[in-house]
Order: C-alpha cells, then structure tokens, then sequence
C-alpha cells in the first residue's frame, strides 16, 4: 500500500510543485518593450558570438558549374536607395585608412594588378532567397597584405558611394573566398551591381556584400556597424 | 521526489484517493518554457517566411501563402529574426535538458515507443475516431500516447537540424547535403513545423478531452485517481 497522507498535506505538497514553476512566468515580462529589446538584442548578440565560434576560415563554400549559373539578366539588383550613385570612374580611388602601412588612394587598377580569382558562388539574402552568380576579383586577403594591413585588428569596415556602408570581421576578410569584386559573368561590373568594385563574400549573407565602394579602414573600433545591422540584424551573419 | 505514490485519506469521510507523481519537475519546466518557445519560433518563424513566402531559388518567384502579418510574431524581418535567434538557444536548451533527464533517471521508460507498442496505436485510433472500445489502461502512457510524444522529440530534432542547416549551409553544408540542399533543407524546415503544429493540435484537443486533473498533473506533478491504477 502505499504512504498515506492527508489532504491538507496532500494539498501543501502539490501547492509546493506549483510554485517551483514560477520562473516560467518570468517569460511573460517580454511583453514589456523596455525589457523585451535589450533581451532580443542579447539574444541577436549571443548568436552572433556562436556564429563566430562556427566560422571555420580554411572552409571552402561550394562552388558551382556554368550551367548553375542564374542569368545575369535575373540576378537581382539590390539596394537600399539608388541602382546607381553616379560614380565618377576616372576620378574614383578607394580610400584606405586605419590600421594599414600604406595609407591612401588606391586606382583600381592596382586591385586589379592583384591575383584575379572568378568564382561561381551562392549569394544568400537575409530574406531567404538566394542566386548563383559568377563573380572575378582580387581576394581582400591579398590587398590587405598588399597595404600592410594589421591581421590583428578586428574590423575591416567600408563606404559607399551611395551612402551604404559594411563592416567585416577579419577572419571573414581574410577567407580566400572574400573578394574586392570588379567583375561580374566575367564583364566589369555594371552599375546597378555595384561598379566599379564591391564586395562579394560568399560565406555571409548579401546585405553584407557592400556595392560602389569607395573607402576602407582596417580598424579595431567599430563606429557604426552597418546599415542595416544598425537597425536590428545580425551584425556577424556568416553561413 | 521519493515517493512516487500516495494514499490521500479524506479526514472527515475516510475515503481514500490515490495519487501518482507522473511529470517530474524537470520535465514539467521543460514542458512550459518549450511551449512558449515553441509558440514563439512558429510565429516569428512565419514573419520569416513573409519575406520570401516561397521556396527554391529566387526565380521564379512564387508568392505560396500570403500568411498574415497578425498571426506572425516580430512585426518586420529584423524584429523577427531576433526572436527567432533568440528563443531557438532556449527550445534547444529545454530539449538538452529534456531528454537529459529522461535518458538518466529512466524515466523516458515511460514514454518511449519501442516496437513493441505498435500494435496497441490502432485500438487507441479506433477508440478515439471510430467509436471502438476503450482498451484497458495498464500504464500510464498508452501507445498511442508514446508514439506522439517519441514523434514529437524526432520532430524536434529535426526541426533544429534543418534550422541549422538554413542557418549555416556552408558551415553546416554536410547538414544541408543530406536533406537535398539548401532549397531543401528550408522546405523541410517548414514542413517539420507543421507536423509540429499537428501535434500540438492534437494535444490540446486531447488536454480538453481528458479534463482538468489530467491537465493540473503537468503543473504539480501529482495526477489523482490514475485509470491505471483502478482494478
């Protein structure tokens, strides 16, 4: 038989099992908007930090034949404002700042003086559509060695003409699959793509595949991270 | 715990109840915080899906569902994503511990179906939709109880499987190549939510049906008068 008890007692001890689920009820205080942000932010931020711990910089993404190729008449034109600044080409430089030896402007024919790599890669948007596009340039691995850029520093961050600006972790700036990208379907970049350089990283998602580039500063400091993280996405977004 | 089992004697009748621990505590905090979890990564998971309410690669592009934006949870893409980055560490954190405990205290006995418990599914089926008759309850998880609840722990994993490999397809890209793809993988995602959803459905329906002792057993622990326990 077994232990016998009476209800009083029986009563206290199943009130006593109830209360031991109270921290549940601690999840009803995001519904208040004061608390319920910084929690999403600290959740968005945690994320972020294991994201970081998953990136493996000697990972290849897959790389696609021609025939996976979407048509470059489909790949999507993205943009926050304008298909097209208005970029000077003879006039333009991308100003390099920051943690560099060799600070300044920078022709893009001396990016292009670079090792050209062409890849068939995925390009992922944050919204959950994706597109294979074909993409040349130099690695930015091999233009931050080319300016003496400190592998130590955090951030390579970016501005564009368009008023857009990016930032990148360095591990992610030093993938060989990171590249300063002048060239589409193997023709110079269009303007509505982002002429005359931008950059295409294939293990982050598209809002960080900053277009019409035209600085870059190797820093430690992040003033700004980027325009739309800025307004809530994830500031580390790697694939 | 200890006792998993008493007798409550009524003081003035004499009469006797008897009452079963059933839901460990453990288990029962799972329970809760997993059903807002899950509640939550629905929601915000759907406000997800309206950014791009189709599947496979951007072109052509089909509008599939145009799921409202009131049965949705983050308000836009960004807020939505929060939620989801968020409360997916705590459904995985819920499920580790979860399983967890069942796997080392034993008490996972009691609701895991084993090969054994198929052939009792279809006298529960046909008891609940074809008016058959009720068989006798000898524990406390039929098996058509244990087929639900060992389903929904696969449906679990899976969903965080296919999740992770939407999330990370190339740091996960092995993941992602076993469900045939990334455009797979997103499909299979969904679909998995919505089995995930069936049960939920059908676990409610149940909730109703089986009454409030039944349902004040998930909160306390202690269920009274268990059917099985009668002669």
């Amino acid at each position: 038989m077994y232990r016998r008890i009476d209800q009083r007692k029986f009563k206290s001890m199943s009130r006593r099992e109830l209360l031991k689920l109270t921290p549940v009820v601690a999840l009803g205080a995001l519904a208040i908007p004061s608390v319920r942000k910084p929690l999403l932010r600290l959740g968005l931020g945690f994320s972020d930090w294991a994201s970081k711990l998953m990136f493996r910089s000697g990972h290849l993404t897959t790389t696609f034949s021609d025939s996976d190729l979407t048509p470059f008449e489909k790949f999507p034109i993205n943009d926050y404002d304008v298909d097209d600044p208005g970029v000077d080409f003879d006039r333009w430089t991308l100003t390099v700042s920051g943690a560099v030896q060799k600070p300044g402007d920078y022709k893009l024919d001396q990016i292009q003086a670079l090792p050209r790599l062409r890849q068939n890669t995925r390009h992922v948007c944050v919204e959950g559509w994706d597109v294979i596009g074909r993409f040349g340039g130099a690695r930015l691995s091999d233009f931050l060695r080319s300016i003496g850029a400190d592998p130590t520093a955090r951030y390579v961050y970016v501005e564009c003409a368009d008023d857009y600006y990016e930032s990148l972790d360095m591990a992610t700036a030093l993938h060989p699959q990171t590249l300063l990208c002048y060239e589409m379907y193997d023709q110079p970049l269009t303007r509505e793509h982002g002429a005359p350089l931008r950059l295409n990283i294939p293990t982050k998602v598209g809002y960080k595949q900053a277009k019409y580039l035209t600085d870059l500063k190797v820093t430690n400091v992040l003033q700004r991270v980027g325009y739309w993280e800025d307004q809530g996405y994830s500031k580390f977004y790697g694939l | 715990m200890g006792t998993s089992a008493v007798a409550i004697e009524d003081t003035k009748t004499g009469e006797i109840t008897e009452a079963v621990y059933e839901h460990p505590f453990i288990v029962r905090l799972c329970h809760w915080v997993n059903a807002v979890a899950v509640f939550v990564m629905v929601g915000s998971g759907l406000q997800i899906f309206r950014a791009f309410p189709s599947f496979g690669a951007k072109i052509p592009e089909k509008v599939l569902v145009n799921w409202p934006k009131s049965l949705a949870i983050g308000g836009w893409l960004g807020g939505a994503l929060q939620w989801h980055l968020t409360f997916m560490w705590i459904y995985i954190g819920t499920g580790i511990v979860y399983l967890g405990y069942q796997i080392f205290s034993g008490n996972y006995k009691q609701v895991l179906f084993l090969p054994r418990d198929i052939r009792g599914v279809w006298p529960m089926l046909r008891h609940y939709f074809f008016f058959g008759a009720k068989p006798p309850v000898r524990e406390a998880y039929n098996s058509l109880q244990k087929h639900a609840y060992t389903s929904v722990v696969v449906l679990g994993v899976l969903s965080v499987a296919t999740g992770f490999a939407i999330w990370k397809p190339i740091q996960f890209s092995w993941l992602a190549w076993t469900m045939g793809g990334f455009h797979y993988a997103r499909l299979w995602h969904f679909i998995v939510m919505w089995a995930m959803l069936a049960f939920v459905f059908g676990h409610l329906v149940m909730v109703v049906l089986h009454g409030w002792n039944n349902f004040i057993s998930m909160l306390t622990g202690w269920k009274k008068d268990p059917e099985y326990l009668a002669k």
